[in-house]
């Protein structure tokens, strides 16, 4: 068995383990880190449902090796929450929206947006749409997602334009 | 769904690399992984060793010289799509790009891993093959060139030898002016086309062409070229006639592929379809005696 020590952060918490070489990114979260909020649907980078953020970009977690992510950060769903455990505002969005059913392209869903929202804190509904092109959603029809990435979008802008005009005390 | 075990190497320079595929037995060079890792979960594909090129940093490179544009093999898909330099020279890879798979999968996929999957539907080597791409592999013995035409050996093989690896393309670069397009038709946006047109066109101040390239994906293990169209269309007008012409020259293609969802006869229609679309709006693009 090929083996090799790696060293990420995950979360904001830093590990080091051990890991067979053949494993996936998502395996490792799912398996030996016990972050199952991270789904694994098609396992060949077809229904978008396992996306991460490494070093803040969306990837697959089934199609990059656990070892790739040696000195790398990377954030699951388990990291979108706010510091004290309340939900960030594509989360809120989410949940006011009905954007989810089952839940299980969610995940997915909300770590691709989360580096769209990142990018473009003024996105198009054909941006938003373009975006999650490649996560699959059987329950939703997709609709409650792109309100919920617009809703979380323009209140997002709010905050900033409220943080960039306040009077600096 | 797991791969096969295999021993994982990680070199950090291209000589490495090279020393390593020139004295491994069944090993496979793994890019941006997003067409080689979903083959080996399903066990179509089991090396005994996998050499990781993401730490090759020399690979990763987009340089502009005179009349080309290099880009390495191991260039990550999102990074030539917003690429600056691309843009301003070879503005039909941006387009292209804009329909190649999601952003996740460009996030990791790389222009070199998907040149030497060659699926036939990909945008990646129908563009190259459009831009006259140059191919630069090296191994132990050396580096040679292959041009995009003779890239491909066959169904999904490029023409390389198992110690060789791509290390970057050089793709021609048109002057100022010239019009391009592509266009395509897939199930979903981002998904693999069921056939691909890219068109690249010049035309003098009189709306005459003085030069034209036209390739296209999804019909044939390699994108064609339309040779034919490219010679008969120079000095005639960028006008309808011209368009219905070369439609009618797409018809010519014999040995269109077919598979369960597509037939043959479909994949025609789209292709005079969709040059129609990319000759038209190419026309529209291109500046009538190039512009400085």
């Amino acid at each position: 068995m090929d083996s090799k020590v790696i060293s990420l952060v995950v979360n904001g918490q830093h590990f080091e383990k051990e890991v067979e070489t053949r494993h996936s990114l998502g395996d490792f979260l799912r398996n030996d880190l016990g972050l199952t909020g991270t789904h694994y649907g098609c396992e060949h980078g077809v229904c978008g449902a396992c996306t991460v953020l490494v070093d803040g970009c969306s990837v697959r977690s089934c199609l990059m090796l656990a070892v790739q992510s040696d000195k790398t950060a990377v954030t699951t769903i388990e990291g979108l929450a706010n510091e004290d455990g309340s939900l960030g505002e594509l989360q809120l969005a989410f949940r006011e929206c009905h954007s989810l059913q089952c839940g299980f392209c969610t995940p997915g869903m909300l770590t691709t947006l989360t580096e769209l929202l990142r990018e473009n804190m003024n996105p198009t509904e054909a941006e938003v749409r373009e975006r999650i092109n490649g996560n699959l959603c059987r329950c939703t029809g997709y609709q409650p997602i792109i309100d919920a990435a617009l809703l979380a979008a323009s209140r997002l802008l709010d905050k900033h334009r409220a943080a960039v005009t306040a009077p600096r005390s | 769904m797991k791969p096969a075990p295999f021993k994982y190497h990680l070199p950090s320079t291209l000589e490495e690399a090279l020393e390593l595929l020139g004295t491994l037995e069944n090993a496979k060079i793994l890019a941006g992984g997003q067409s080689l890792l979903p083959m080996m979960n399903f066990r179509f594909v089991m090396p005994d060793h996998l050499i990781d090129l993401n730490k090759v940093s020399e690979l990763q490179d987009i340089e502009v010289n005179p009349g080309s544009i290099r880009i390495g093999a191991m260039t990550r898909q999102h990074a030539i799509h917003v690429s600056p330099i691309v843009r301003q020279f070879t503005p039909l890879v941006v387009e292209a790009y804009d329909n190649v798979s999601h952003r996740q999968i460009r996030n990791r996929g790389t222009y070199g891993g998907s040149l030497c999957h060659l699926d036939p539907s990909s945008e990646q080597p129908c563009f190259t093959a459009a831009l006259d791409g140059v191919i630069v592999v090296a191994s132990r013995r050396g580096n040679r060139e292959i041009r995009i035409s003779e890239w491909a050996a066959m169904y999904m093989t490029p023409s390389i030898e198992t110690d060789e690896l791509m290390t970057g393309v050089r793709l021609a670069i048109w002057p100022p002016g010239h019009g391009w397009c592509f266009e395509e038709y897939a199930r979903r946006h981002g998904d693999y086309a069921i056939v691909g047109v890219a068109v690249l066109v010049l035309l003098d101040e009189a709306r005459h062409i003085k030069r034209l390239s036209v390739a296209i994906c999804g019909i044939d293990a390699a994108p064609v070229r339309l040779t034919r169209a490219e010679e008969e269309l120079v000095g005639q007008e960028a006008d309808d006639e011209t368009i219905n012409r070369i439609c009618e020259i797409t018809k010519t293609i014999e040995n269109v592929m077919e598979d369960a969802h597509h037939s043959a006869d479909y994949r025609r229609h789209l292709m005079q379809v969709l040059t129609g679309r990319a000759m038209r709006k190419a026309f529209d693009r291109a500046t009538p005696g190039g512009s400085s």
